[in-house]
């Protein structure tokens, strides 16, 4: 007998174990990172005092004792995790702005560059996986699978690179970021070459996924029951075949989504984007601890939580998925 | 009547009027515009004087005065063209130990608060580490060593009182690392809202992206400056930084960044652009740990020396455009550089590498070292390009003299603590000079006290000699005296320098005043006198 106050009983203890199991990977995760910042030589004293080319150990002593970084390290700690929580971040070391300020400021371009990536990547990758797929061993396929292949091999760096350089050639200008566009659409272009240049790799990935789970699925039984039944071959490939092939891809969406805020460090660099990337590899060069540490975490918590949406995300997809059980 | 000679005269003359004042229109400064300059890294704070590097001047001298400036005409910084600025005058006491200086009045900070001989006190003061406003770095503290009083006598006179007779005091004050602090703001403050009398105003820094400055509308000099504003976006990848300048979305690139072989590559693609290349005043140098085997031995200190053929840094690493030299800056550029004929009787500085690298195994076969039994070490070096890539060659050298040297990089963030605790036999250094002037290259790097005597020598005769060519004012005795203190900091291998660096800068012809010096990259920011010719 179907009781639908338990099957709600035991979402809920599903969602509490998850819960529970999220804040036990951040607490980790925040352990690390605390612990990885000060294992690396040098602090953001040793950083001021170099960019000077000089040491003089009663500033040195004073600046640390200044900045907190003098207290012994579960101190140190403490002070920023219990800060984390009641949403005090802190000062950056370098700016000396507020790190909420200062992360605040990066995550809206970050976000732009996102969304237009994984548009870019859904846009291009799904679609030519299944013509790929259901035009299997025919040009098209080939033809789509070499261009996937240099999706995959061409380093960033320098295909970003070539990018700017033909536009420069071409066109007289360069699609690098600015702050103060002329208008939306001119907003919408400078990060739609960039979005592209990563949308370009990713979509390679997903679409040699969505080909091969395609495949697999065009094999299955039921797609041989469908076919039987007169299913016409659009509602074959797409209603039956692409739905049940799409798990996979939704995992890698779902892990490319999470890089693509914390992980352009490439793009943005060449792009010369601030986004969240080049910012927190800034911080760590200059030993910025509030911002490293603090956005490490924000980073974590967006990736655990994606991953999270992700797999609530199957359930929808494959109704034998229960999280009820 | 006029005879032929004078009509000719006269012709010719109408002839030039006739031509030179469409000339002159065409020159007139045009007011308006934003100049757009590349800005190569984050510069991390606003505050000049707690900088040490050109990245925190370019952008935010214009922020700025000095009571004094380098006469931005010239195309070398010089000790007899200085100019006024905040000081309309100046003079010296009979015994040379007094430096007294009207001000300017009706001057105003940008926050509309007056200008007066209080700030200049609380400026020195701040920079002798006296006084309540405390810098939280202060690099250029040897500087004004000698400065052992701030006297004001009402709001606009001001005197410096130094312990012994030190003309270069005027050179320092005009550099660019001299701005004038308001005493009512905060060193703290200064860092990330900086207040100045300068042409632009302060107006925003988003860390690692851009920098903005506005046109001061109260400017103290009539007319100026021509700029609406100055913006600085931050392109760290110096490819993305060269094609933007290609491309027209930045008008200048940043002082010094344009390398020898990237100069060919940016005229080619930008041919009507304008580039200066020339010497930065920056030196590659060598650190030796005198105090650590086997560089406790004075002949292997010597070998070392002696294997490092110059020429070759210089054609690898700048096309042959670098300069050889001393600690000062090399003639033409530098005024101080001493002559070839002495600089080659130095060891090492001789043309003929072979013979000096046979003398150098000599040494070393002397110690026992040889073909079979070579000398392992580490070269240590920061992890930035410009210190690599002569740490790499000069591992080369070093193996010509049975030296096995492996590479070790280290983070920037350990540098200094790396060498301040002396954990090193052999470095890879680079050492930049604020202005072309003995005083400030022997007290900030030679110095037995200095901060930025990173290696430690200390030689109190030599140190004497510093004061007594401070002191001096006939300038040809005190080259003398100069080339004396180089040679032998040469001789004792305080800091071997191996080539002088070059650099060069590229504008879009629509840049108009902007003039680089050839013997220092500090000094030539404030922009006041640029415009834009579109």
């Amino acid at each position: 007998m179907f009781l639908p106050w338990k099957s709600e009983a035991r979402l809920g203890a599903y969602l509490v174990r998850r819960s529970a199991l999220m804040l036990l990977t951040l607490f980790g995760i925040s352990v690390i990172i605390f612990v990885l910042l000060r294992i690396v030589p040098g602090n953001i004293v040793d950083i001021l005092f170099d960019t000077a080319g000089m040491i003089d150990p009663a500033d040195k002593a004073r600046i640390e004792r200044d900045l907190g970084i003098d207290l012994p390290l579960p101190q140190q700690y403490f002070v920023w995790i219990s800060g984390f929580f009641s949403g005090n971040l802190g000062y950056s070391y370098v700016s000396e702005k507020l790190v909420v300020a200062e992360i605040a400021l990066r995550i809206p371009v970050t976000l732009k560059l996102a969304i237009l990536a994984l548009f870019f990547t859904v846009a291009l990758g799904v679609p030519l996986g299944v013509i790929s797929a259901v035009r299997q061993d025919t040009a098209i396929d080939y033809t789509l699978r070499v261009v996937s292949l240099s999706g995959l091999s061409l380093p960033s760096f320098w295909l970003a690179l070539l990018i700017l350089m033909a536009f420069v050639s071409w066109f007289g200008m360069i699609p690098i970021y600015t702050d103060t566009p002329d208008s939306i659409w001119d907003e919408i272009l400078l990060l739609a070459v960039p979005a592209a240049a990563v949308g370009f790799r990713s979509s390679s990935l997903v679409m040699r996924l969505t080909r091969s789970a395609m495949l697999e699925v065009l094999r299955q039984d039921y797609i041989r029951t469908a076919r039987a039944k007169g299913a016409t071959r659009n509602s074959v490939n797409y209603r039956h075949a692409l739905r049940n092939a799409l798990l996979p891809v939704v995992t890698v969406l779902g892990i490319e989504a999470a890089f693509l805020i914390g992980g352009l460090i490439v793009t943005e660099t060449v792009f010369n984007i601030p986004g969240v990337a080049r910012f927190l590899v800034e911080a760590i060069r200059s030993r910025d601890y509030p911002i490293v540490q603090n956005l490490v975490m924000m980073i974590a918590v967006v990736v655990v939580l994606v991953n999270f949406a992700v797999d609530m995300l199957y359930a929808t997809l494959d109704p034998r998925i229960k999280y009820t059980d | 009547m006029l005879s032929p000679t004078r009509l000719l005269l006269a012709a010719t003359m109408l002839f030039a009027s006739a031509v030179a004042v469409p000339i002159a229109q065409a020159q007139e400064p045009k007011s308006g515009g934003i100049l757009r300059v590349q800005q190569r890294d984050n510069p991390g704070s606003a505050s000049i004087h707690e900088g040490a590097t050109v990245s925190v001047n370019a952008p935010f001298m214009g922020v700025y005065n000095n009571l004094v400036m380098f006469d931005t005409k010239n195309d070398r910084d010089r000790m007899d063209a200085i100019v006024p600025e905040l000081a309309t005058e100046w003079s010296w006491s009979a015994d040379g130990k007094a430096l007294t200086f009207k001000l300017r009045s009706g001057v105003k900070w940008h926050d509309g608060k007056p200008f007066t001989s209080a700030d200049v006190k609380c400026t020195m003061d701040m920079l002798k580490g006296q006084g309540e406003n405390k810098l939280r770095i202060n690099p250029r503290r040897a500087w004004y060593s000698n400065v052992q009083e701030t006297v004001t006598n009402g709001d606009f006179e001001v005197t410096f009182k130094m312990g012994w007779a030190q003309p270069s005091l005027l050179g320092m004050l005009a550099s660019g690392y001299s701005p004038m602090y308001p005493c009512h703001v905060s060193a703290a403050s200064m860092r990330t809202k900086p207040i100045g009398t300068g042409p632009f105003r302060f107006v925003e820094f988003k860390q690692n992206e851009i920098i903005r400055l506005a046109r001061n509308p109260d400017y103290w000099k009539p007319g100026r400056p021509y700029l609406d504003g100055i913006e600085m976006p931050i392109i760290t990848t110096r490819a993305t930084a060269m094609l933007a300048f290609i491309a027209g979305r930045v008008d200048m690139t940043f002082p010094t960044e344009v390398s020898p072989p990237i100069l060919a590559d940016v005229k080619s693609q930008a041919p009507e652009s304008i580039c200066h290349m020339g010497p930065t005043n920056v030196s590659v140098n060598l650190i030796i740990n005198r105090d650590k085997a086997p560089f406790d031995n004075p002949d292997l200190r010597r070998a070392m020396a002696l294997t490092i053929d110059r020429k070759a840094f210089n054609d690898i690493l700048y096309n042959g455009t670098g300069s050889l030299g001393a600690a000062m800056l090399p003639a033409p550029e530098g005024v101080w550089g001493m002559p070839q004929s002495i600089l080659q009787t130095i060891a090492g500085y001789g043309p003929d590498v072979a013979k000096n690298r046979a003398e150098a195994r000599a040494l070393m076969e002397k110690h026992g070292y040889g073909p079979n039994k070579r000398l392992s070490m580490k070269v240590a070096t920061r992890n930035i390009q410009v210190y690599r890539d002569p740490a790499v060659i000069l591992i080369d050298h070093l193996r010509e003299i049975y030296v096995d040297g492996e590479l070790e990089i280290v983070e920037t963030a350990a540098w200094h603590s790396k060498i301040a605790r002396k954990d090193y036999a052999v470095g890879l250094n680079l050492t930049g000079n604020g202005i072309d002037d003995p005083d400030q290259n022997f007290f900030e790097n030679y110095a037995c006290n200095s901060e930025r005597n990173v290696t430690g020598y200390c030689n109190k005769p030599l140190e004497e000699m510093f004061v007594k060519q401070s002191q001096e004012t006939d300038i040809e005795k005190r080259k003398q005296m100069v080339w004396e203190i180089d040679r032998q900091l040469q001789e004792d291998l305080a800091r071997p320098i191996i080539v002088h660096t070059v650099g060069g800068t590229c504008w879009h012809p629509t840049v108009i005043g902007f003039n680089p010096a050839v013997n220092a990259i500090y000094n030539r920011y404030r922009y006041d006198d640029v415009w834009l010719n579109r």
